[in-house]
């Protein structure tokens, strides 16, 4: 393998491991659960595609061709919003506290209100057309 | 809108397609016999599996829809920048808020696309979908349906909602059509 493409691997598996890490610290040093699903959702996502395109990079340069981390990449970009759909639809149901300043408590209420009950109720409120 | 495939041994193209490219990345080759078997199988499994779907809006615009992959590819990256930055920076300059969005889609495929994209995208996340039943195709009663939105740093909500709607919205009406 040459210098050039030594650096490139380089260069992606540190940007990758800086993105994780600042995922990570997003979801330690936030305030409430909601602002911590930010990092780990977004900042994580391409963290972990600069990793595995240092991956690709590496063992298609070194080895043969390797695709398998375009599959990693489609499944982590398929299951990733839906993992935090699932976990902040559970903070939801469990009226869980945002922070005091957080706007929009209205909406929270009504989506809490709507989320856990039944879809009948639901038709007679305001949001009829 | 077009419910209804267009050959009724073919359900799902693009899906078919889809099962081929991941077969092929699978075995990592593109032989002879990878594309035969991968091709029987992108045919077997949309045709077994067509059965345990509701009839949900097909992709009508293909062309439109790989942009719309593209452009949302661009914007993972940007948002991830954006959202690391908000994460270093100084947490009480923060402004969290939930915003409500009325949706102009009305059928599940299209809403979940969205609201996945919502999640991917700068500093939100796609919360709740309410009233959480589908309308299906032929109903007569159209339910207006709201997307639940939290935004991790809250400028102005008219013009998020404008962005969201013009940038991704828009985009997928015209894709599925609906």
């Amino acid at each position: 393998m040459q210098n050039w493409m030594e650096w490139a691997v380089a260069f992606f598996l540190l940007l990758g491991g800086c993105f994780v890490l600042i995922g990570s610290i997003g979801l330690s040093r936030m305030p409430d659960f909601f602002m911590r699903l930010h990092g780990p959702t977004k900042a994580t996502t391409l963290g972990m595609g600069g990793i595995l395109l240092g991956s690709i990079f590496y063992f298609s340069l070194s080895h043969s061709v390797s695709v398998h981390e375009l599959l990693i990449t489609i499944f982590l970009l398929i299951t990733a919003p839906i993992s935090a759909h699932m976990l902040i639809k559970t903070a939801l149901h469990h009226q869980l506290k945002a922070i005091d300043r957080t706007r929009g408590e209205r909406e929270l209420k009504q989506g809490q209100q709507e989320g856990s009950g039944d879809p009948k109720k639901v038709l007679t409120a305001e949001n009829k057309p | 809108m077009r419910v209804t495939p267009r050959y009724s041994w073919l359900p799902t193209p693009y899906r078919s397609l889809l099962l081929l490219l991941v077969w092929l990345l699978l075995n990592q080759s593109v032989e002879l016999i990878h594309l035969f078997f991968g091709t029987i199988l992108a045919l077997i499994i949309p045709w077994i599996s067509g059965k345990f779907r509701d009839p949900q809006p097909l992709i009508e615009r293909p062309l439109l829809a790989l942009r719309y992959i593209l452009r949302v590819f661009g914007d993972i990256v940007t948002a991830n920048a954006q959202v690391a930055i908000l994460i270093l920076g100084p947490q009480r300059r923060l402004n969290p808020a939930f915003v409500r969005m009325p949706l102009d889609l009305q059928h599940d495929l299209p809403i979940t696309i969205l609201a996945s994209t919502v999640s991917m995208t700068p500093g939100t996340v796609s919360a709740d979908v309410y009233p959480c039943h589908d309308t299906q195709p032929g109903d007569a009663e159209i339910t207006q349906r709201w997307l639940l939105i939290h935004v991790l740093n809250l400028e102005d909500e008219a013009e998020l909602i404008a962005t969201i709607k013009s940038r991704y919205e828009a985009p997928l009406k015209e894709i599925f059509q609906c």
